[in-house]
């Protein structure tokens, strides 16, 4: 018989301190649907996805019921449609809307991969889905798009930094009516891992198998418990060792759910993405545990050390609970959908410079910041490749979701509603970036890329 | 497959015999209890084999949610799978 404290720990983490399944995220190749006719190609897309993940938001659902973990999200990825539409002479938005009435059809409630890849520069096909990216934003509900334009490898392609400061700005105000929420279906990436499960970044890479599923857990909730239980004298030491044991149990979870789905589903189970994803839910936020740990307010000095140690340590206890890792795998830090992310900058604690640092020491990047209005397209893209270069020159994944909230200044607040939270537009520095930006081109790799 | 039935709550008498009584309609076979008192609140930890169940686990698990909305307990049946991988190594 198992431990009656250990049943009533599990039990209390999913009651009291939303310890939950963030998403189940099933990956589907698109390549078999290339076809030159778009008509023809998106019949095929819509086949494909309303097969594969026909069941997907059922299981989900049943085993949410048999175990008795609630799955927040049932999702979807495919492959970055640049590749898919390259053969197509016409605009890709009806992808778009392809992607959306497929995963309106299986009851999703986003799916990701409206993408393209140029790190190394623009293939047939990218530039025009790039520059279709606000309309097909504006236009779909449930569809998230990224763009991968750096690498440790390859460098950063500038051009691409440029044009994304101008198709985000351009998603904001398509959608200005709508809290300008087109922005925040876009995420500009370095790094992009072709398995990440969370959106809005998520696509299903050409490596990978033709339908795989991908599992992203959550619980800051439950890490901030752990160590609030820690006596007041701990040692840092301590807490990682109990935020490690912690973040090992989340992931068993998170190991379960996803091999019980992917045997119920008939397909490979992919990875666990080994994450703290917050929500602006009470006792569901990253900048808390940090708190805990011992800041007055998350921003404040000693931030970046106390989320580097929080990072390592949900994935040292992660990886031995995971017979496969992957995806961003850390702790995230979006600003609108983090209580007390939204606190600390509401208040002045947390600024844009911070988040930056906290990105060169934790999962992903500067992740759901709403920013002034009037941000020239050139700024945005200066801060896509401050991030970018943070990525490439560490070797590790950086994005950036940032929502210029067209009308609003600083001090004033964006409001999403949901998962997505609100924001406050937070300052951002004014003198201007254009003339490095203007130049294109490619940002030369670092050393870091010549290992073989 | 075996479940973990926990009710949580006030003592009440009876709730045994209660929760008894909707294993055995349900065909639900009862391997171990245990019971106990921890910070004031009436913990009910029940084993049984849901292998044979006569109806789906949801249906099971539904009326056993029923029960506990009528004695103000919390009662859930959870999958011994869930525990097993995040307790034991």
């Amino acid at each position: 018989m198992i431990n009656t404290s250990d049943i009533l720990e599990t039990i209390h983490m999913i009651d009291d301190e939303n310890l939950d399944i963030r998403t189940i995220t099933m990956g589907i190749s698109l390549l078999d649907c290339i076809d030159p006719d778009i008509t023809r190609a998106c019949e095929k897309v819509y086949e494909k996805i309303t097969r594969c993940a026909r069941d997907l938001v059922k299981t989900g659902e049943d085993i949410e019921r048999e175990y008795g973990i609630p799955i927040i999200n049932k999702r979807i990825s495919v492959t970055p449609i640049a590749i898919i539409s390259a053969a197509c002479d016409a605009s890709p938005v009806a992808f778009a809307q392809t992607l959306d009435r497929a995963a309106q059809a299986v009851g999703v409630n986003f799916i990701g991969g409206y993408s393209a890849l140029v790190q190394k520069g623009f293939s047939a096909g990218d530039e025009r889905l790039i520059r279709s990216i606000p309309e097909a934003m504006a236009i779909t509900e449930r569809v998230c798009s990224s763009v991968n334009l750096g690498s440790t490898k390859t460098g950063i392609n500038l051009d691409a930094c440029r044009l994304m400061g101008q198709i985000i700005r351009e998603a904001s105000e398509k959608t200005m009516d709508n809290s300008c929420f087109g922005a925040a279906k876009i995420v500009v990436f370095c790094n992009a891992p072709e398995d990440n499960p969370f959106m809005a970044g998520a696509f299903h890479g050409v490596g990978e198998p033709d339908c795989i599923l991908n599992v992203g857990v959550s619980g800051p909730g439950v890490v901030r418990s752990a160590v609030a239980k820690c006596p007041p004298d701990a040692s840092i030491s301590e807490i990682a060792d109990v935020i490690k044991k912690t973040a090992f149990k989340i992931t068993r979870m998170g190991q379960l759910v996803g091999t019980v789905a992917s045997e119920r589903l008939g397909i490979p189970f992919g990875i666990v993405d080994l994450s703290l994803a917050p929500t602006p839910a009470v006792g569901d936020s990253v900048a808390h545990i940090l708190e805990e740990i011992g800041l007055e307010k998350c921003g404040t000095h000693g931030t970046t050390a106390a989320l580097a140690l929080l990072n390592d340590a949900v994935k040292k206890g992660g990886v031995m609970a995971s017979s496969r890792v992957g995806g961003l795998s850390g702790a995230f830090i979006p600003v609108s959908e983090d209580a007390g992310m939204i606190d600390a900058a509401r208040c002045g604690s947390l600024n844009i410079e911070k988040l930056e640092a906290m990105t060169a020491v934790c999962s992903v990047g500067l992740d759901m910041i709403v920013i002034p209005g009037d941000t020239p397209a050139d700024t945005i893209a200066a801060i896509i490749a401050d991030e970018a270069a943070i990525g490439m020159v560490n070797s590790k994944t950086t994005a950036v979701r940032v929502i210029p909230a067209i009308g609003r200044k600083i001090g004033d607040e964006l409001e999403f509603g949901g998962l997505f939270g609100s924001g406050p537009v937070m300052g951002i520095n004014y003198r201007s970036s254009s003339r490095f930006i203007q130049r294109g081109g490619q940002i030369p790799a670092p050393l870091q890329s010549l290992k073989n | 497959m075996r479940a973990v039935i926990t009710v949580i709550g006030k003592d009440t008498v009876g709730i045994l015999a209660k929760v008894s009584q909707i294993c055995f309609e349900f065909n639900a076979n009862i391997i171990d209890v245990t019971q106990t008192v921890m910070e004031d609140l009436f913990v009910m930890v029940m084993l049984a084999d849901i292998s044979k169940l006569s109806e789906s686990f949801t249906t099971f698990s539904d009326s056993l949610d029923q029960l506990g909305e009528a004695q103000n307990l919390k009662i859930r049946a959870m999958h011994e799978d869930l525990f097993n991988s995040m307790h034991k190594i």
